[in-house]
């Protein structure tokens, strides 16, 4: 039970990390390989506003903006560029903003590992059947499906909403009926980075910060996204939740081999069935 | 032609004097810079000739280096050991993950060579007889007929033949007829398919021509440091050498090998004057990607143009 608990936890982590991702792909189709470096960025600016506000509210707030801006300006100077190259260039180059940001973070805040409490109102623990959970894990599984729900009714009940679908099916023609699909480009590039941030924000009173987690982190998040299906959001969220079990478990019942499994599994289904759960076919 | 092939020859002539000339710092880094120049030339053949960007190339370096260990610690220090078995090994695993990866093109070729990649370092970090999380220590260098590789100019002469062999192999390769259906391939494979030419058979050579070569770039580095580790299975050693031959400048040989030179150059350069080289490294590496994607040799050769 807890341990299911947790592996939901993890999940939905996952699902903000992945979300982002997935919808980068889907309308930029760019495979963004710094992503990973977004969610740590987020980790440790949101520690940053912590310490120095004393407040985790507004570290919530706060570091996805600043990162979300950090994303902003990367795309308009450095991939707009190159959509016109095709997938290798933009992939070489986000593999570069890897480095990048590697650097950067142990240059501001150093090598050691970094953490913060989680806000009074959410610490301690409750007791769950036979066992306890901490309530802050609650909060996470909570605020994971909070942010699934209003993405959801975002993309499908706005007027934004509709024209970042229409992007993502074809950018061309919503180009030809008027949409600025360039700044559409940029939106969601910062949406995208900013949601991985606030998944740095969210993990950093369970799992501390360092400047390796977000290569650590960045191949899990391919695999959600693939499994799920590229650009899509249902997807993210089906991979996220299969993702957060598969490892909790495999953990336990197989520590050896589980990785191998599931890199295996991203494998397969890449050859198989590339349009994962919830894909639709490329063009 | 002829002059760069007069350049190259005396720059191999200086590379092999090294050891008489400098002391024992700079040579470890030329060393380096070789077998990193193996191993990226052999990833170019991919990337720059048949337009795959493979994150999987760590896979068959790796994989040479745990098989050379493996052999040359229980079985015999021999050149059996430290070229054949790695290479037959890199050779066989290329087949299969070539023969799956090809299947697919783009971002999905990209994602699931990284996966392939992923696979071998998950394998080798959880298997306690390939020393898991530590890799394999105390990897001897072969015995060859009254050589003795321990000393530093006779093991420095023996990867600069390792290299030249790469070389040679891999110019023959890519100036054959196959080479140039290579780059018809990268250029636009579509038409190449309505031409008539097998592709995926050509990707595929290519694939496994590549990782054999990656498979004996990766037993030299498992000889020169005396162990192999996962974190040369991890993808990220793929975009290390990735990086390598895109800022020396994809699609030629001495490129990569160029690449290799700045990469590890600067890096040791950089290191003792500030901790920021892989920011610098990173920052340049983009610029290459935005402003010059034919890399430095791109770059040297538009300055000679006017």
């Amino acid at each position: 039970m807890a341990q299911a608990l947790n592996g939901l936890e993890y999940g939905m982590l996952l699902f903000l990390l992945s979300v982002g991702l997935t919808l980068i792909f889907g309308m930029l189709g760019v495979v963004n390989l710094a992503h990973g470096s977004f969610y740590a960025l987020g980790a440790y600016a949101g520690i940053a506003v912590a310490v120095f506000t004393g407040s985790f509210w507004l570290a919530l707030c706060v570091a996805p903006l600043v990162v979300a801006g950090v994303g902003a300006a990367i795309e308009r100077s450095c991939l707009r560029p190159l959509y016109a190259r095709g997938p290798n260039a933009q992939v070489l180059l986000t593999f570069g903003f890897i480095y990048v940001f590697d650097d950067l973070l142990r240059w501001l805040w150093g090598s050691h590992v970094r953490s913060v409490a989680p806000p009074a109102a959410l610490a301690g623990v409750v007791a769950l059947g036979p066992g306890r959970f901490p309530v802050y894990r609650i909060f996470v599984i909570l605020f994971g499906l909070a942010v699934a729900l209003l993405l959801w009714l975002a993309l499908e009940r706005t007027r934004l909403g509709a024209i970042v679908r229409a992007g993502v099916w074809d950018a061309e023609m919503a180009a030809g009926l008027g949409v600025n699909v360039a700044r559409v480009f940029t939106a969601v590039f910062a949406a995208g980075a900013g949601l991985a941030a606030l998944a740095g924000v969210v993990a950093v009173p369970i799992q501390a910060a360092y400047p390796g987690m977000g290569v650590e982190i960045l191949v899990r998040t391919l695999i959600v996204v693939v499994i799920g299906g590229l650009g899509s959001l249902e997807g993210s969220l089906a991979g996220s939740l299969i993702l957060g079990q598969a490892e909790t478990f495999g953990k336990a019942w197989l520590p050896d081999s589980s990785m191998f499994i599931i890199y295996g599994v991203m494998a397969a289904v890449l050859l198989l069935r590339p349009t994962g759960l919830f894909g639709r076919a490329l063009r | 032609m002829r002059s760069a092939r007069r350049l190259a020859l005396a720059g191999l002539v200086a590379v092999a004097a090294l050891p008489w000339l400098v002391g024992s710092y700079p040579v470890k880094l030329a060393q380096e810079i070789l077998i990193w120049g193996i191993f990226a030339m052999s990833l170019d053949l991919l990337m720059g000739y048949a337009g795959m960007l493979s994150f999987g190339h760590s896979a068959f370096f790796g994989l040479g280096g745990y098989v050379a260990a493996l052999a040359l610690r229980g079985w015999s220090p021999s050149l059996v050991s430290a070229l054949v078995l790695p290479a037959a090994a890199a050779a066989a695993a290329g087949l299969v993950v070539g023969f799956l990866s090809i299947r697919v093109s783009g971002v999905y070729f990209i994602m699931l060579t990284l996966a392939f990649s992923q696979m071998f370092y998950a394998a080798a970090f959880n298997a306690e007889w390939l020393g898991a999380s530590d890799g394999l220590p105390g990897v001897p260098r072969p015995r060859l007929i009254g050589l003795d590789l321990d000393r530093t100019e006779v093991f420095h002469l023996y990867i600069l033949a390792f290299f030249v062999l790469a070389l040679v192999a891999l110019a023959r390769v890519v100036r054959s007829p196959f080479g140039r259906v290579l780059r018809g391939v990268e250029d636009n494979e579509r038409r190449m398919v309505a031409l008539g030419y097998a592709v995926r058979r050509f990707k595929l050579a290519a694939f496994v021509v590549g990782a054999t070569i990656a498979g004996v770039a990766g037993s030299l580095e498992a000889q020169f440091n005396g162990y192999i580790s996962p974190e040369a299975l991890f993808w990220t050693t793929s975009g290390e050498a990735l990086l390598m031959v895109s800022i020396g400048g994809a699609g030629t040989l001495a490129g990569p090998v160029l690449g290799a030179a700045a990469f590890i150059g600067l890096q040791s350069l950089l290191s003792s004057y500030t901790e920021h080289w892989t920011l610098i490294l990173g920052a340049a590496f983009i610029g290459f990607v935005l402003w010059a994607p034919e890399g430095l040799l791109g770059l040297a050769r538009r300055e000679a143009g006017g």
